[in-house]
């Protein structure tokens, strides 16, 4: 075992009343346990809550509270596993419950980044192990033993004379024990919950519909709320007449708020039909941009001097001059909306008293700050409530539609549930910036001498992490150059920031350079980590070893070597968000036509803490990132966004999806996040057996669009 | 408005609303049961499968008018014990991602599987073409047909 010093801040194990009966539990998830199982237990008649994360009934059920907001990455159901694992109980007894938004006593309340589970596993497992540990005393108390002779195993306590006390049977009591100041945690290898795949705790809900998602939402006098936003960026509001939306049967009010319209209605229908009738007009206060305008842009930056260098090593110039030859391609992707198939929506009911929003927010903390700001109220006085998301992809990383919802109840003075219409949702977006890349490689003795990466982006630029991936770390001579243009075009994070392209770009690069220095793609990888390892350069934000590794598995899991009649294989391995992931993509010629039909995947991502649910989301992120590679695509005209809905953009649907095979290294290291690291390699390994098959070079996406054999 | 009587999951509701009113609407906020989801409201995504007389329809594109005496299934009727087949098969394979577009998708494939107790992958591939997945769970999707078909 090791032994850890609890560090936690000392509120989260506040004692709160030892019998939290009834009430509270209601509404729980029954869903760890098949309906049958759960019919034939005792309902409890008390629960008695040992810390923030857990309380135990005494019907031997226990309740874990997922910290985490739930957008479809299962942390809802991993994050507890976590707790369970140390709290040492069997996982057929667990409840789970979404925690609401409580800063006092979790740490970082935030889906994104794939960061829920790298950096709740500590404080997770402490919430578990110290909860075990009052147990413990609690147990060694009664008996009057030594509490270190105590053992424990599915919900039950041992002695050395053989006796048992369940975890029930104590838990008033270690509900009042002092919380210890150190705990023993397992050794992984004695895991039995973690690394064991469990199912989605909300599936019964799921599969039998039962009102999960923000957008299900019902309260007593609601309305329903839909908003009139300006049609294109660069326009606001010049003034609208509201007459005929008033008459549409059902809607009850129109607001104005900002450069908005809300029509407030008894459903949802009527709220979009007042919408429709309302007549407004519209200016320019800026400038309305348009697609080809950002493409000349974005071309102009890259060839401009100057710009922001993010990493230069050794004397790329020198050996850009010093080379044989150098090679230089421009990468080219669009803006990308999210597009969850969960529209945006939100309620919201302000009072004198008080404000409470409930709905689908992955920055639950942030999104209370602002909502304070915006309505001069203190934080305090604000309750967020989170529910299952259908998606969040970065989306609902943004409070727009939260601050919207707010602003509207409390124009109304009525509880509001605000809902996007998929227009709404596809063209108020916070998109993916269009983005293009300049590489240039310099080759000298068939290797690469020199590496010089430039950006061009829709207003930001990469993390500063970025220029520190791979090949950053195995090449001398090496830099990173950003440049942006400054657009009224609202973008943001979009799953896998920067990376979702810059990876494609990177991989497709790497993999013509290959070609032209007769090396194997493969080889040539592992042979530029090999000088990573050997300190060449500068290092790089990963370990080489770990990077090695999932290349060698995922080219062995796919044959890499062996050619098989009409099957083209692309390569592409990137690291992000702490995980490192290879994939090999299969492409076969269907009608003249290439389709990818398999991609075997190599992932590092430490412990798989569910691998059941460590599955979807890898297979989830391979096929999102071909979707998307493939036939994402959103333009503008005069600031208007040309797609607006499913019959004009494209998402990628199952016929098109291929077989995902995938592979974890086995490991003891702590997890890493598995929301994003997939998707990055998987537009390159694409690119790439396209390339193998049909013998063209793709530089732009989406792909479908570049050449009419790929539509 | 227009008073219709509805008939769901084997139950009359009775509702009061303008007859062109999708019946996706109706079925989520004048009668509550909000397992049947919007995701486009034009025939494109499938989130709002339903069956009529057993058979898969896109519930956002139906003005309620145009029901009349059929009866409707949502996913909160499809079984009484959540054990259709297709919802033995999704909990088997652990379908579900965010969960959003899945009524849906269960929805099409229930009414899939009883008319083609038998289906091919082409004849999956082509049904399940209709039901977007943001979040991709298109493989298990196949899978859990796969299985729920030799089920029944
Ligand atoms: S909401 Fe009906 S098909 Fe998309
Ligand atoms: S499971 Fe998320 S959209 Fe299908």
């Amino acid at each position: 075992m090791t032994l850890i010093k609890t560090k936690f801040n000392r509120r989260s194990f506040l004692k709160v009343s030892t019998a939290a009966s009834g009430g509270l539990m209601l509404g729980f998830n029954w869903a760890c346990s098949p309906p049958t199982e759960i019919a034939k237990k005792q309902a409890p008649s008390a629960w008695f809550e040992v810390n923030a994360y857990l309380s135990i009934a005494d019907n031997g059920q226990v309740t874990i509270m997922s910290p985490n907001p739930e957008i479809g990455q299962n942390v809802k159901t991993s994050m507890p596993m976590i707790v369970a694992e140390e709290l040492d109980v069997d996982w057929k007894d667990v409840i789970v419950k979404q925690a609401p938004l409580n800063t006092d006593v979790f740490t970082r309340q935030v889906a994104g980044g794939s960061q829920s589970i790298r950096q709740g596993w500590s404080s997770l497992r402490m919430a578990g192990g110290t909860a075990r540990k009052m147990l413990i005393n609690a147990a060694a108390e009664k008996w009057q033993v030594d509490p270190e002779t105590l053992t424990t195993a599915d919900g039950v306590i041992t002695n050395q004379n053989g006796e048992t006390i369940k975890y029930a049977e104590v838990a008033s009591m270690a509900a009042e024990m002092d919380v210890p100041e150190e705990v023993e945690l397992k050794d992984p290898k004695d895991f039995k919950i973690i690394g064991h795949g469990k199912g989605n705790v909300d599936l019964e809900e799921i599969i039998t519909g039962k009102p999960l998602f923000g957008i299900d939402t019902k309260r007593d006098g609601m309305d329903y709320a839909c908003v009139l936003r300006p049609p294109a960026f660069g326009m606001k509001l010049k003034s609208f007449d509201a007459a005929a939306a008033k008459n549409v049967n059902g809607v009850r009010d129109v607001i104005q708020f900002g450069d908005k319209v809300a029509v407030l209605a008894n459903s949802t229908w009527a709220a979009m039909q007042g919408k429709k009738a309302i007549n407004a007009d519209w200016e320019a206060d800026s400038k309305l941009e348009d697609s080809a305008f950002h493409d000349t842009k974005l071309k102009e930056l890259l060839n401009k001097d100057g710009g922001e260098v993010r990493r230069k090593d050794g004397n790329p110039e020198n050996q850009f001059a010093a080379a044989d030859e150098v090679v230089e391609r421009i990468y080219e992707s669009p803006f990308l909306p999210h597009n969850c198939m969960e529209p945006m929506n939100f309620f919201a009911d302000v009072t004198a008293e008080k404000v409470e929003l409930y709905g689908p927010i992955q920055t639950p903390a942030g999104t209370r700050r602002r909502v304070a700001e915006l309505l001069g109220r203190d934080e305090s006085e604000i309750t967020v409530g989170m529910s299952r998301m259908g998606g969040g992809f970065g989306r609902r990383l943004y409070g727009d539609f939260v601050l919207e919802a707010a602003e509207i109840s409390d124009k109304s003075k009525k509880p509001v549930q605000l809902i996007y219409t998929r227009e709404d949702d596809m063209t108020a977006g916070i998109y993916r910036p269009a983005i293009k890349y300049k590489i240039r490689a310099g080759l000298k003795d068939g290797k690469i001498n020199a590496y010089q990466l430039t950006e061009a982006a829709i207003n930001s630029n990469m993390y500063g992490i970025l220029p520190n991936n791979f090949p950053a770390g195995a090449l001398a001579d090496y830099e990173v150059v950003n440049h942006k243009y400054d657009s009224n075009i609202t973008t943001g994070a979009w799953r896998a920031p920067y990376t979702n392209f810059l990876a494609s770009a990177e991989q497709s690069f790497l993999d013509e350079i290959a070609e032209m220095i007769n090396t194997d793609p493969v080889q040539l990888r592992i042979d530029m980590l090999e000088k990573a390892k050997a300190g060449f350069a500068p290092e790089g934000n990963y370990e080489p070893d770990k990077f090695i590794g999932v290349i060698k598995l995922a080219a062995e899991k796919a044959n890499w070597g062996n050619k098989e009649e009409g099957v083209f294989k692309g390569f592409s391995a990137y690291y992000s968000h702490n995980s490192y992931v290879a994939e090999v993509a299969e492409v076969v010629m269907e009608r003249n036509k290439p389709k990818v039909t398999k991609v075997t995947v190599a992932i590092d991502c430490g412990i798989v803490v569910n691998p059941v649910g460590a599955i979807n989301q890898a297979m989830g992120g391979v096929i999102d990132g071909i979707g998307h590679a493939m036939y994402g695509d959103f333009a503008f005209a005069n600031g208007r966004p040309q797609a607006d809905n499913f019959d004009n953009y494209r998402l990628i649907r199952s016929s098109e999806a291929p077989q995902v095979d995938i592979h974890f290294v086995e490991s003891i290291e702590s997890p890493t996040g598995l929301g994003e690291p997939t998707l990055p390699p998987a537009g390159g390994a694409v690119a790439n057996a396209i390339y193998a098959a049909t013998g063209k070079r793709l530089y732009k996406q989406p792909y479908s669009k570049q050449d009419i054999t790929l539509g | 408005m227009a008073s219709i009587t509805l008939k769901i999951n084997k139950k009359n509701y009775e509702v009061d609303v303008d007859p062109q009113t999708p019946l996706l609407w109706v079925i989520r906020d004048h009668v509550g049961l909000v397992g049947t989801k919007y995701g486009c409201g034009i025939a494109q995504c499938g989130a709002c499968t339903v069956h009529l007389n057993g058979t898969a329809v896109r519930s956002c594109s139906l003005p309620v008018s145009s029901i009349g005496g059929s009866e409707i299934t949502t996913i909160e009727g499809l079984s009484a014990n959540a054990d259709h087949p297709v919802q033995k098969a999704w909990r088997e394979h652990d379908v579900p991602q965010c969960g959003y577009c899945q009524a849906g998708q269960i929805m099409t494939a229930a009414s899939l599987l009883s008319q083609n107790a038998n289906p091919s992958d082409k004849d999956i591939e082509n049904t399940m073409n209709g039901n977007l997945c943001r979040c991709a769970t298109y493989n298990k999707i196949k899978d859990a047909v796969k299985s729920a078909s030799k089920m029944s």
